[in-house]
């Protein structure tokens, strides 16, 4: 299967990651690749197998409803680059 | 051209769990902005979400609450997004494997009952909380609600008007409060709702382009903005237009809604399952036991009232509309052999002072035994059904018991023939014209006497004793 430039360009921008022209097509040429080998695994016949959603055999892992301490807020702004009277400060978001 | 509206909501709630959903901060509400948060709820790199259990037993019992089929399996997916409340940028959520589905909500349309379906309801986190100050070039984040459990409900477009999506909301709020796994409050964010709506030909059975709508601060809100959109969205087809798909936003202070600047791509989520959880098997023990847990729900309980307490419909309707008015009520029938006084007092006098004093019904000051109290005073003649009412209004003003109310007052009926009869001789010499009138035949003369009296006594005469003393005295 063919990805193209503009694929990879939606992608990237999707994830917030900023490619050079040459990234661009080396993304498109590897990307194309892989999934040419997903339409290989297309061709076995998998009838009767069960969707994997998980590949270890564990199911229902839970914890109590017990609360716990959190952080000192020190150490929750801590990696902050800005923040402000407690709060996280991000550029402004528009809403409308 | 006649249209018929389609209306879709999507409600969100929060469970009332302790903790957060895949972490163990508090849920509490209101705490010291960003101490609410740890390594998980934060998303720092390396750590692990462990699943809540009670999170997943409330969904469960809401979704059986709500008539929705249990699927066995059920995952989590990363709903993957970009958004400063959000820091891992991704949302924990469920794709393609919700914990529920196929579901209804009955409400009652011209009297008659109407199914809403639900289409399915999955379990998932909660986001933080943008603060955007008014000139500032920078938005605030406060992350203590990042990682609340939320469950989301989404209907089939099943609700053809504004009236039926509010009285969905309604019913479906009356629900969850009654099982006890969210308390619902709009104002604190624990309940919110988007709708969707489109408009299509009559007899169409293709839906129209819909309109998502956004910033429902209140059920009112959500009726006034479908009814304006329902409005919009006519008048443009009738002129031969088209409706842009778009979402827009309901601006409360000019009762209209306005298109919100589209973010591009904003719909591509990329889900897929998330590693870090594992898938949940729900076996058919667990969702019995969790079903005994539920208790008696509105509707089931306004069928009992009508036939157990013989109540009208509407009676049965208005009292078991909240949980908490129930039980005010069902502890007073307990102890009163009268359901329908009981509900004529719960409905006129209590629910009037509520209204007007906007308290809810956990901040009545006395106990449903200091009301039946006051009821047997009644039915003794220690006072009046009209002094009563005063009694009443006293008892939500004090807490205080309606003896001592009475007492304190001296409101006590004036029982005593002598008294009543000298009070009666003084009202007929005062008033011949009306004993003239009366003796006439004019029975309304009587009634002006019998409230003279009343009003000589400040309302203590027991008002059928007065009613023969005049009788016997006008001969
Ligand atoms: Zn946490």
């Amino acid at each position: 299967m063919k990805i193209s430039i503009e694929t990879v360009e939606h992608v990237a921008n999707l994830a917030r990651l900023y490619l050079s022209e040459e990234e661009k097509a080396e993304m498109a040429q590897t990307l194309s690749s892989i999934l040419d080998y997903m339409d290989r695994l297309n061709e076995l016949d998998t009838t009767d197998v069960p969707p994997t959603a998980h590949i270890v055999p564990i199911k229902n892992v839970f914890r109590e409803d017990v609360v716990k301490e959190s952080l000192p807020r020190e150490e929750v702004l801590k990696n902050a680059p800005e923040k402000e009277r407690g709060f996280f400060k991000v550029p402004r978001i528009i809403e409308d | 051209m006649e249209f018929e509206t389609v209306i879709g909501l999507e409600v969100h709630v929060e469970l009332l769990t302790k903790s957060k959903v895949f972490c163990s901060c508090t849920t509490e509400f209101g705490g010291e902005v960003n101490t609410h948060c740890c390594p998980v709820c934060l998303g720092m790199p390396g750590v692990l979400p462990v699943l809540n259990k009670k999170a997943v037993e409330y969904a469960i019992k809401a979704a059986l609450a709500l008539n929705c089929e249990i699927p066995e399996f059920s995952k989590f997916d990363r709903k993957n997004y970009f958004y400063p409340d959000l820091p891992k940028a991704y949302q924990i959520s469920q794709y393609d494997l919700p914990l529920a589905r196929k579901g209804y909500i009955e409400i009652e349309v011209d009297g008659k009952p109407k199914r809403i379906g639900i289409n399915r309801i999955h379990l998932e986190e909660d986001a933080g909380k943008l603060i955007h100050e008014e000139g500032k070039s920078y938005s605030l984040v406060d992350l203590n609600r990042t990682g609340v459990p939320l469950i989301e409900i989404v209907s089939e477009p099943d609700i053809r008007t504004p009236e039926e999506a509010w009285l969905y909301l309604n019913k479906l709020k009356t629900i969850l409060q009654y099982i006890e796994v969210s308390d619902c409050k709009m104002e604190e964010g624990s309940l919110r709702c988007d709708t969707n709506i489109s408009l299509r030909p009559k007899g169409s059975d293709k839906f129209g382009t819909k309109v998502e709508l956004k910033n429902l601060g209140s059920f009112r809100a959500v009726r006034r903005s479908l009814e304006y959109e329902e409005r919009r969205q006519r008048e443009i087809l009738e002129q031969g237009g088209v409706i842009v798909q778009e979402t827009r936003r309901w601006d409360e202070a000019r009762g209209i809604t306005i298109p919100l600047r589209s973010k591009e791509e904003a719909h591509d989520y990329r889900y897929f399952p998330d590693p870090d959880l594992v898938p949940i098997v729900i076996d058919r023990e667990w969702v019995e036991k969790l079903k005994s847990e539920l208790p008696e729900l509105p509707d089931a309980k306004k069928k009992r009232y009508m036939e157990e307490y013989g109540l009208p419909a509407y009676d049965a309707g208005v009292l078991t509309a909240s949980k908490a008015l129930a039980n005010f009520f069902e502890e007073c029938v307990s102890q009163y052999h009268d359901p329908k006084t009981v509900s004529n007092w719960v409905m006129s006098e209590m629910l009037g002072i509520l209204n007007e004093t906007g308290r809810e019904v956990d901040e009545i000051p006395f106990k449903p035994e200091q009301l039946v109290k006051m009821l047997k005073m009644i039915d003794s003649g220690t006072i009046s059904g009209k002094i009563a009412k005063e009694v009443f209004r006293d008892m939500f003003d004090t807490g205080k018991d309606p003896e001592a109310i009475v007492k304190e007052k001296g409101l006590t009926q004036i029982s005593d023939e002598k008294e009543l009869e000298k009070i009666a001789k003084k009202v007929i010499e005062e008033n011949p014209k009306s004993v003239e009138d009366y003796k006439k035949g004019k029975e309304k003369a009587l009634g002006f006497l019998v409230g003279q009296v009343m009003k000589e006594t400040r309302g203590k005469a027991n008002p059928q004793l007065v009613n023969k003393i005049l009788k016997e005295l006008l001969g």
